[in-house]
């Protein structure tokens, strides 16, 4: 074990190689590059022996890595925002042909205009597309949801991707635990996958779906999102148990007595978390949840830390045009419609396109959200920092 | 009609896990025409075998090309692809 | 004084232009801070990169876990490391009252007094001549980690000679040449009143 700086991209490119990763396909994109950089290094000077695939695409990236996790290989891929978006279609193949790729994306914000900066728009576009979505709020924490996103992937056989933000971590260098090689070995050890493609068996793959079986194929992977919770907790527990550092589906601060709260996802949870120290020295009762793994989403979690909390902020770093609410906000407020204490839900939006949210915008929230209980009902969307 | 399997009976990834589970579909009742094979013609060349839609052209020991009629729905392709006329497509019955 | 076993966070901006190598000085100071023991975040404010361009650049540091992920607009510690750069007026927006700045400039710090009035301490070190020295080109950012150690003891020499032989491949031993002559060689002007 020791303890290094490193960036978020570098922390996401050493997770891989620790564990041991048979093949590599990538594409560079900022932010991601460095991540496909360092790894490149790690398999052209020996330290990792993995096949690093060039493609010319992210579509070529994720489709090489769904053949290649066909065959039972451990498989790795990054990217970020258009390169992510090129990615869709193969996505939902990936999902559907249960392959346990794990893909680190490096949120930004898609076009148009051309923006190479942080925002959650580039994973909600991909939501819906079976892949279990990870969160993390510092380099360790991507280091960590890498290392477990293999295991989580090749215990319910499907995707996973870890979102950390871009620049704000990927770019960012802080204190990294590295644990030592032989204990991640221990955590990840090479799995032999079952109904994988060899020459000694024969499978056909990629075959029709007609209607009198598309549906119960689709179910199928419905049933495995929804029933990897249990397993996706096992495995954070037991890298608790190894590794001393547990996430739990949602991180939950000073909410023991907080009436008035604000859930938030990725790296700007820091930032209200230093927000909610100001104010509770001010004598506010405030505090944050911030998501961690986003699907399958944590409903019951959710809803046993946010009943009965008199006004809650959800803050929304992705925009859902002409939609109800924006995407973090829906999924909450589905989540506690069922509930007779549900508490008042204020939607923000903040921080597209890489703004920066200062502590001044996190106290307006938390003011907000505060006057808005006071007012009985919520508002619109209140669009942060944007100007008139 | 057979039933169809539910959703937890199916193997899971869209997988057809038996391999060669296209020998269960016998097409030969969509037959009207059957290939007939002249082996003096053949020249050996293999396009009725590239070219047929059901993988039913069997090769011969001596390089020559048969057909194996559970398989072949008499589309007619291999006489087509033939550029000897070593096909003829004959009626059935 | 700033001391190296700080109390509070500390936050440094650093200016630069692309090329000289700003990010990596942020860099290098926090992998330092880091390697002390302390905790430290470095980033930068990126945008279309180019050679010559001025580029923003950013250091935290503190005993405990930074937890706060916003950029910096009140630093306590301003380091420039272009000469052109410290002869703006820019550099010192939202310079903390009782801050430090470190400048690369050949002229004594007593003449930059007036223009920063916040900063309790102004340093100077010509960090261009002393980069062209020992590296052969202008590229100052370890020149000016030098003079930022001497003008704060944010974190040991050592320790940032430590980061630069194991992070630069090529010339580290020019590169600690050159944060040892710029310690050696810094200027500093302490404003009275000032504790």
């Amino acid at each position: 074990m020791k303890r290094v700086g490193l960036s978020g991209n570098y922390a996401v490119a050493y997770a891989a190689k620790m564990a041991d990763v048979d093949l590599i396909a990538a594409y560079p994109i900022t932010p991601q590059t460095p991540i496909v950089e360092k790894l490149s290094e790690f398999v052209a000077n020996g330290e990792l022996e993995a096949e690093y695939i060039n493609v010319e695409s992210e579509h070529s990236a994720l489709s090489a890595c769904v053949g290649a996790s066909l065959t039972g290989a451990r498989v790795f891929t990054a990217t970020s925002s258009q390169g992510l978006a090129y990615m869709h279609e193969v996505l939902f193949m990936a999902s559907g042909l249960r392959t346990p790729i794990v893909m680190a994306n490096v949120n930004r914000a898609l076009s148009t205009p051309l923006n190479i900066w942080n925002d959650h728009s580039d994973a909600m576009a991909e939501r819906d597309s079976g892949w279990i979505q990870l969160w993390v709020t510092s380099a360790q924490e991507a280091f960590d949801a890498t290392l477990e996103a293999f295991k989580i992937a090749e215990e319910v056989l499907l995707p996973v991707m870890v979102n950390l933000d871009g620049f704000i971590l990927s770019h960012t260098y802080e204190p990294v635990v590295l644990p030592d090689e032989s204990l991640v070995r221990e955590f990840v050890p090479p799995k032999p996958m079952l109904n994988r493609v060899s020459p000694k068996f024969a499978y056909s793959i990629g075959v029709v779906g007609p209607p009198e079986i598309y549906y119960e194929m689709k179910y199928q992977v419905v049933d495995a999102i929804e029933n990897s919770r249990h397993k996706i907790k096992e495995i954070d527990k037991e890298f608790g148990n190894k590794f001393g550092r547990e996430y739990k589906f949602v991180n939950e601060y000073m909410m023991e007595d907080a009436d008035y709260a604000l859930v938030t996802m990725g790296a700007l949870t820091g930032t209200a978390k230093v927000v909610v120290n100001a104010l509770r020295k001010e004598g506010e009762k405030v505090g944050v949840v911030s998501i961690r793994c986003f699907r399958p989403f944590p409903k019951e979690d959710l809803v046993a830390l946010l009943e009965g909390v008199k006004g809650v902020g959800v803050m929304d770093r992705a925009v859902m045009p002409g939609g109800p609410s924006n995407p973090l906000f829906a999924d909450i407020a589905t989540a506690l419609y069922g509930s007779s204490r549900r508490p008042l839900l204020q939607n923000f939006v903040a921080g597209l396109g890489g703004r920066d949210v200062s502590v001044e915008e996190f106290k307006a929230m938390f003011g907000l959200v505060k006057d808005v209980v006071r007012e009985g009902r919520p508002r619109s969307c209140i669009y942060v920092g944007l100007r008139e | 009609m057979r039933k169809l399997k539910g959703w937890k009976e199916i193997p899971i990834g869209a997988m057809i896990v038996e391999p060669g589970s296209s020998v269960e579909f016998e097409v030969s009742s969509w037959r009207t025409f059957k290939p007939v094979f002249d082996k003096k013609k053949c020249t050996k060349c293999g396009m009725c075998w590239i070219f047929c839609p059901e993988g039913a052209i069997n090769l011969n020991k001596d390089g020559t090309y048969d057909v194996n009629l559970s398989f072949c729905k008499g589309c007619g392709i291999c006489q087509r692809a033939c550029a000897v006329k070593a096909i003829t497509m004959v009626k059935e019955g | 004084m700033v001391q190296s076993g700080c109390k509070k966070m500390l936050e440094i901006r650093w200016h630069g232009r692309g090329g000289q190598g700003s990010v990596t000085a942020a860099e290098i100071l926090a992998t330092a801070a880091i390697n002390e023991g302390k905790y430290s975040q470095a980033f930068a404010a990126f945008g279309p990169e180019r050679r010559g361009a001025p580029v923003l650049a950013f250091t935290r540091i503190d005993d405990n876990e930074i937890l706060l992920r916003t950029q910096i607009y009140e630093p306590d510690i301003v380091v420039v490391l272009d000469h052109h750069l410290s002869e703006g007026d820019d550099v010192g927006e939202g310079l903390k009252n009782g801050g430090i700045i470190v400048l690369n400039s050949t002229y004594p710090p007593e003449k930059y007094a007036k223009k920063f009035p916040n900063a309790r301490r102004v340093a100077t070190v010509d960090a261009t001549g002393i980069a062209i020295k020992e590296l052969g080109t202008p590229v100052t950012n370890t020149a000016i980690l030098g003079a930022l150690v001497k003008a704060t003891g944010i974190v040991k020499l050592e320790s940032v000679e430590e980061v630069i032989r194991e992070r630069i491949k090529t010339h580290s031993e020019k590169n600690v040449a050159a944060v040892r002559s710029a310690f050696a060689e810094t200027k500093i002007f302490d404003r009275e009143g000032h504790e």
